[in-house]
């Protein structure tokens, strides 16, 4: 139904515009903040995402469209990386930061709005990997492993999503079994889509034991080489500049020593995706706001028919919706990760985070895209990148759906 | 080994598009993204640099202004100084602060702190003066390195090249003595979150110009504050001739 706007219904909209400009004199609109989110950040998450920004956008931004387009990572990203101390930085200890979760969101946003390749490579090594021998590792593993990876001088990946089961990760078909000669575990199996596995120097790979559970063991590749191969997969359109393989495992030994002892079932791998799902949904609304970004710069600049693109009704209400999503998302992204820091959340919380983050974002994207016209397919415009990205970030950690299902249950 | 005082200034960011004031009395600062002053930073690295180096024992960072310029000190304090000194002036009194009292203030802080060096950027990116480095040095009878774009230690002097019009020129100072630092003398590192988290620990003190025997009474009066004339449309000439005529009549020729 056609709403028509009558000048009575103007002139009173007109005259509360006034007196809610008097109400709040000092206060304006800022499109890239409309509720000011920097006051509810500390001083120090202010300096932390202050000085990772200038990072990003100096250092990672210029490698990033030919990094995209040759489909190169550069594993320097990851000694630059944990020169800034952003590995596994909300870890206490073995040269890790201790930062909120807060600003370990603030960091994943800014380092995202270059693009979630790298983003994913920092989260599989920080919640994934870090996470995992932080939460469920010995003290041993805790100190062979957790400084060098904090340093970004060896690298992680995190084996759990199998050929044949993704989201029905129970059934996974990974076995490992005990062999006391050799006081280790035979590995058997595949995993697959695992990010950094063809240069990982340690896969973190959840496989079920005689006893039907799933435990975690510490893949050493230099330690465990016989029998394990981690290829690369050849011929992804998104998350180019990240490489993605899988660990294909034939009777490959794992020395007792590795396995994690004290994770036993999916609630393992379950808590470490929780906390990389969490960086996920601040990330992703940087992606949403670099595209925002972008497009409100084309559609101001870029004229036809005699006018800026930006006066059309059509693009205003895109950008309006655009600017709204990603507000609300932020501000959700906040009372989680405050929550999180007092040990009061649980994974329906990240569900709907990571869900309607990811969500959202990839709707930006492609009205992005869109708004950008014949420009918008060239790489050069950086907006469908993020697009085919975010088609990666929405379906990774439990998709769209299956978040959906989970919160399903829950409420009911 | 040196004590290093570094002065550090809170200024608006470099990216952001200024605006003038409707009032026309200055330039609209409210909800505006500041940080530290760019040339400041690269004071900071210096100093730092030359803590690593084991030429310096300790770095002290002071910043004038009011209480947001404590986020300047932060960041210094996260890139490596030692301890950061805040000397509060705001409200008109800041509105009207000029080189010539923070040079002052430096001077006494100087002498207070026992500093060997003291290094400021070379010029604030808000009101270009360049003029504290040189009227602290003058305070303090200092010798002063300005423009500086490499800083050598020796035993009892230091020899720096200064980038002039010319080019470059080298000096050799006595020390103590005043540098300020230009663009090329070094590429500032980025904080790093185990810095920023240690530098949460790092003291800073809070004093007034009135503790330091500092007078900050304003000695100019800002008249009015424009934008500079919008830039006018060029003339396009058919030939040399009428171009030569155009500058004789413009008395540039």
């Amino acid at each position: 139904m056609a709403v028509r706007i009558t000048n009575r219904t103007l002139k009173s909209f007109l005259a509360s515009k006034k007196l809610s400009r008097a109400l709040s004199s000092k206060v304006t609109f800022n499109w890239e903040d409309p509720f000011d989110l920097d006051s509810q950040l500390a001083q120090d998450e202010i300096i932390i995402r202050n000085s990772f920004r200038a990072y990003c956008q100096e250092k990672l931004q210029p490698r990033i469209l030919l990094a995209n387009r040759n489909e190169t990572f550069d594993p320097n990203v990851m000694l630059e990386f944990g020169e800034q101390g952003v590995l596994g930085c909300t870890l206490k200890g073995y040269g890790c930061a201790n930062v909120s979760s807060v600003a370990y969101g603030l960091l994943t946003r800014e380092v995202e709005k270059v693009d979630s390749s790298y983003r994913s490579a920092m989260s599989v090594q920080s919640s994934l990997v870090m996470g995992a021998i932080y939460s469920y590792g010995s003290e041993e593993q805790k100190e062979k492993y957790l400084p060098r990876l904090a340093k970004g001088e060896i690298l992680g990946c995190f084996g759990l999503t199998e050929p044949n089961y993704g989201s029905d990760i129970g059934a996974m078909e990974t076995k490992a079994k005990y062999d006391a000669s050799s006081k280790s575990y035979i590995l058997n199996g595949s995993k697959t889509w695992i990010t950094n596995s063809p240069i990982a120097d340690i896969c973190i790979v959840w496989a079920k034991c005689e006893d039907s559970k799933i435990r975690g063991f510490i893949v050493d590749k230099s330690i465990s080489k016989k029998g394990l191969e981690t290829p690369k997969i050849e011929g992804k359109l998104s998350l180019r500049a990240s490489v993605t393989g899988m660990i294909l495992m034939d009777n490959v030994e794992v020395p007792e020593a590795n396995l994690l002892p004290k994770a036993s079932g999916l609630s393992g791998p379950f808590a470490c995706l929780n906390n990389a799902r969490y960086g996920i949904a601040w990330g992703a609304l940087g992606a949403a706001e670099t595209c925002l970004s972008i497009a409100r710069q084309y559609t101001l600049e870029r004229k036809q028919f005699g006018k800026p693109l930006a006066a059309n009704q059509l693009i205003q209400k895109k950008l309006a919706d655009m600017v709204t999503e990603i507000t609300l998302g932020l501000q959700a992204c906040l009372r989680v990760g405050r929550l999180k820091d007092e040990n009061r959340i649980c994974p329906e919380m990240l569900s709907i985070l990571k869900r309607n983050n990811t969500g959202k974002a990839l709707e930006i994207a492609r009205n992005a895209r869109d708004m950008l016209g014949g420009n918008g397919i060239h790489d050069e415009y950086h907006v469908i990148r993020h697009m085919i990205n975010l088609e990666t970030v929405n379906t990774y950690e439990g998709t769209h759906d299956i978040h959906a299902l989970v919160l399903g249950r829950a409420i009911t | 080994m040196a004590r290093v005082l570094v002065g550090v200034k809170r200024v608006i960011d470099y990216a952001v598009k200024i605006r003038v004031k409707p009032d026309k009395t200055g330039v609209v600062t409210d909800g505006v993204k500041h940080s530290m002053n760019p040339f400041d930073e690269i004071a900071v690295e210096e100093a730092v640099r030359m803590k690593e180096k084991k030429i310096a024992s300790e770095i002290i960072a002071v910043s004038c202004g009011p209480t947001q310029s404590q986020e300047v000190l932060r960041t210094a304090l996260a890139m490596g100084v030692d301890k950061g000194i805040h000397v509060e002036i705001s409200g008109k009194d800041y509105d009207t602060l000029q080189p010539i009292h923070v040079s002052k203030i430096l001077a006494k802080i100087a002498e207070k702190e026992k500093a060997d060096f003291i290094i400021v950027g070379k010029q604030a990116i808000d009101d270009d003066s360049n003029q504290t480095a040189q009227m602290t040095a003058a305070i303090l009878d200092w010798p002063q390195a300005t423009f500086a774009s490499k800083i050598e230690k020796g035993d009892k002097d230091i020899t720096v090249t200064r980038e002039v019009d010319g080019g470059l020129e080298t000096i050799k100072c006595k020390i103590p003595a005043v540098i300020s630092a230009d663009l090329r003398l070094n590429e500032p590192r980025y904080a790093t979150l185990p810095n920023i988290m240690k530098a949460k620990k790092k003291p800073i003190a809070k004093m007034t110009p009135k503790d330091l025997g500092v007078d900050v009474a304003p000695r100019i009066k800002v008249v009015s504050v424009e934008d500079p004339p919008v830039r006018q449309a060029g003339v396009i000439l058919p030939d040399v001739d009428a171009l030569v005529g155009k500058l004789k009549e413009g008395g540039f020729a």
